[in-house]
């Protein structure tokens, strides 16, 4: 079947486009290719690739609504593992490298820097999802497991946030990921109220 | 740290024969990637202004130069690929990516507002009154990271000496040139172009502040504001306002950028202290490029014996 191809393939680069950046990093790392500021550089492509991972796994339902292949539902929890592994390298890049695991200075920056704030809620969101990926939890907690997963929302919300409110007065990206998200959000409302109000959700 | 005519130290006075032999080796090693390691103690420790210009180029190893409290100065390669200038993009490698079309020759600066002695100068004509010199400063960014430099330039002060201003110039403003063609920054709105900045008279009169025509003893690079930008080594880094093609005299505080993009976060002072934290992160410690554990920040980034009294009294929580 064509779709089933097409899915096949889309999940091949879907693993090679996630690995890059890694594989772009680890590279650098050895050849010398990070710049200056190798902390900084390791952090900000860690949490771009979070970011527009989370982005694309918001894209998963739309696109099959759209196409009606139902297939491309399996590249959801691949892109969202994928989203959470970077948002843990980005964690650690900053609590060990960035910080070196002074955890008075990883405190005061949760609590008294808003990005910090927001940013490290939605690294705290993803880790039940993460753990909920499998085909066991699916089936534990049935309707349930939807309703939790409805959590990537509010994490990628959160990070489109941190985004804008770290940059200094750039903040034409930060704005191309919010509008993303925006639509993206928006392409569900038909769907939501046609289920009717007050009804949660389906991811 | 001692404030020296230039004609006070010979580099050959001030750099030990020991070490000026062994420095051989260490090139060597510079070259090979180990800067800022193996450097042997030396007394250039202390000692912050080199070489006057007219010193043989080879007598002055800026690799081996320190700040007046013994740190490592950075790389060339530090200095000119990581730095903030968006005229050329707001990316810390663009400038050094976008500028290569930037041609900082022919220029002229003007020199105008309340002084008894304005002009419009060919940048040459500019310089020649000014006796350059060399001057190991440390840079902190607002954005709470830091660096070494060796910068060539010579003392504001003398420039404002020369203009003359009158009894009405309470604060001199800076600007840079406007030229989107060379400026690939400035065809987006992500700064109000030109950028300004400015100083209090006896802020421009501070024997620190500099204006800088070039660093590592040659010629400023084009991304790090070629052929003229300013330097006061205890503000954040933005205060040094870069390919200046103005300097006004003026009697009220002026707009800076900066302070016009977000006047919450950013003021028109700008002194680094680390008591005052940006609204959306710490200014108490800074990364050290080059370095892996994050320092201390240093009130007026260690300048206070220098610069502290011009503050005496001022709330520096609120005049940020």
């Amino acid at each position: 079947m064509r779709a089933t191809r097409v899915v096949l393939g889309l999940k091949l680069i879907l693993w090679l486009g996630a690995l890059a950046p890694a594989g772009w990093m680890v590279a650098g790392f050895f050849l010398d290719w990070l710049g200056v500021n190798p902390i900084e550089k390791v952090t900000h492509v860690s949490g771009m690739t979070t970011l527009v991972l989370l982005l694309l796994t918001l894209a998963v339902t739309p696109a099959r609504r759209l196409t009606g292949w139902n297939a491309l539902i399996q590249l959801r929890r691949p892109l969202g593992l994928f989203a959470f592994f970077y948002a843990f390298v980005h964690f650690s890049v900053w609590m060990v490298l960035d910080l070196g695991f002074e955890l008075r200075w990883v405190a005061e920056d949760i609590s008294e820097r808003p990005y910090i704030t927001v940013g490290f809620t939605a690294f705290l969101l993803m880790i039940p999802l993460a753990v909920t990926s499998t085909k066991g939890w699916i089936r534990r907690l049935k309707k349930k497991w939807t309703r939790l997963h409805a959590l990537v929302y509010v994490t990628a919300a959160l990070g489109c946030i941190h985004f804008y409110w770290l940059v200094k007065s750039d903040v034409r990206l930060p704005l191309v990921l919010a509008g993303a998200y925006a639509v993206l959000m928006g392409s569900r409302v038909p769907h939501w109220v046609r289920r009717g109000r007050g009804a949660l959700p389906r991811a | 740290m001692l404030i020296r005519r230039p004609a006070d130290i010979r580099s050959s006075e001030i750099t030990p024969e020991q070490t000026y032999v062994n420095r051989r080796a260490f090139i060597g090693q510079a070259a090979a990637g180990a800067a800022g390691l193996a450097m042997a103690p030396s007394a250039l420790a202390a000692v912050e202004r080199m070489a006057e210009a007219a010193a043989p180029p080879q007598q002055v190893k800026y690799a081996d130069l320190k700040s007046e409290v013994g740190e490592n100065v950075n790389s060339f390669e530090e200095i000119t690929t990581y730095n903030n200038f968006y005229e050329f993009g707001t990316g810390k490698s663009d400038p050094s990516r976008n500028s290569g079309g930037f041609r900082p020759r022919p220029w002229t600066v003007a020199v105008e507002g309340h002084c008894a002695k304005p002009g419009n100068y060919q940048l040459e004509d500019f310089l020649a009154p000014q006796k350059l010199e060399d001057r190991v400063y440390r840079m902190r960014c607002v954005e709470a990271w830091s660096m070494v430099v060796p910068w060539r330039g010579f003392p504001l002060a003398d420039l404002v000496k020369q203009a003359a201003p009158t009894g009405n110039a309470k604060f001199v403003e800076f600007t840079t040139l406007v030229r989107p063609a060379e400026m690939p920054g400035q065809k987006t709105r992500v700064l109000d172009w030109p950028y300004i900045e400015g100083l209090r008279l006896d802020e421009a009169l501070n024997p620190l502040t500099l204006l800088v025509t070039g660093v590592y003893g040659t010629d400023l690079p084009n991304q790090n504001g070629a052929p003229l930008r300013l330097i006061t080594p205890w503000k954040y880094g933005f205060k040094g306002i870069k390919s200046i093609v103005k300097i006004r005299f003026v009697d009220e505080m002026p707009k800076n950028t900066w302070w016009v993009t977000n006047p919450r976060e950013y003021g028109f002072y700008a002194n680094v202290n680390p008591e005052v934290d940006h609204p959306r992160w710490s200014q108490g410690r800074e990364r050290r490029i080059g370095e892996f554990r994050r320092r201390e920040t240093l009130m007026f980034n260690g300048y206070a014996e220098q610069v502290a009294h011009m503050y005496a009294g001022m709330d520096l929580t609120r005049w940020i």
